[in-house]
């Protein structure tokens, strides 16, 4: 199956990345952007065919390594 | 004293560590291969260089805190083993949990490759001992990670417990978190070094072993590798 396993920095942590593409945006005319935050999509095959337990890997696997809890919160979901 | 520094794939600061250590111990420190699963018996310190670990891929130390010489790393510094991790060693400590925070990307998003000035915030360790608490200290920094960053509760904690080792500052000692000359990398309090509870483990972006003989434009960067010699054989 595969997941997919969204990585992103947590509220409140200052995100530069983010703030330089919102600010490029602003330049570009796209007025209306707020706040853009960036972050990273991984994703992975898992040769699993229950979808809960393939997304149960996954969050064990964005624990152990995928993301790094100081600073980042993660989704995962099965897409396939 | 006996030494040995960690080389992972993409490390590239081991031989000028190996120079610094060399030169204070007039012996030469034992290299440690990644996918090794032992340090070599009777090691007094253990050395995580700087660099670009597995091309920093992921995030900076990440792979690098799950190859196989660190669980025999672990176990040394569950034993009070003494270990300093500069630069991307700092990083890879945080990552591997055994210094509190983590290194984020420079506040201006450069690469910042430059001496500053770092303030000894103690001088009872190991690592800081042939310093004065407060003495300022020239050492180059080079690296696009060093933003440190703990939860503010982290940070009190290392703040009461004295565990900040080195602040970025003035040249006269100033310290001002918001001032980007004076804190280029955007650390929270300043943050350019901390220590384990034990104080046996210290990590820090900046490079002392960039600064430890006249021909290399001074040597300002010494009096830690002078101190943990005498702290750890003397």
């Amino acid at each position: 199956m595969k997941v997919r396993v969204t990585v992103m920095l947590k509220e409140g942590v200052l995100d530069p990345q983010g703030k330089a593409v919102e600010h490029a945006l602003h330049v570009l005319d796209f007025g209306n952007v707020g706040e853009v935050r960036i972050g990273r999509v991984i994703e992975l095959e898992v040769d699993e065919t229950d979808r809960e337990r393939a997304r149960a890997q996954a969050d064990a696997m964005a624990r152990a390594l995928l993301a790094n809890l100081v600073i980042e919160d993660f989704v995962t979901e099965v897409i396939g | 004293m006996k030494a040995a520094i960690v080389v992972f794939p993409g490390t590239n600061r081991e031989r000028d560590m190996a120079i610094a250590l060399r030169g204070v111990t007039g012996q030469a420190p034992v290299m440690v291969w990644h996918r090794d699963t032992a340090l070599p018996a009777g090691v007094d310190l253990v050395v995580l260089p700087g660099g670009f670990s597995y091309g920093d891929y992921l995030r900076c130390g990440a792979m690098a805190a799950h190859a196989p010489i660190m669980t025999a790393i672990r176990e040394y510094a569950n034993r009070g083993g003494h270990i300093l991790g500069v630069c991307n060693g700092f990083q890879i400590l945080t990552e591997a949990q055994l210094l509190p925070g983590a290194l984020l990307r420079n506040a201006a998003l450069r690469f910042l490759s430059q001496d500053c000035f770092l303030r000894v915030e103690r001088d009872d360790t190991p690592f800081t001992r042939h310093w004065a608490k407060g003495d300022v200290f020239r050492t180059p920094m080079a690296h696009g990670d060093g933003n440190y960053i703990a939860e503010a509760e982290t940070i009190r904690a290392l703040e009461d417990s004295g565990r900040v080792a080195f602040r970025y500052v003035a040249e006269n000692g100033r310290m001002d978190a918001g001032d980007p000359q004076l804190n280029p990398n955007g650390s929270m309090n300043a943050i350019a070094g901390v220590f384990s509870e034990n104080l046996r483990i210290c990590g820090m972006m900046p490079h002392p072993e960039d600064l430890v003989d006249p021909l290399m434009g001074g040597e300002d960067g010494k009096p830690l590798f002078t101190g943990l010699v005498e702290a750890l054989v003397g």
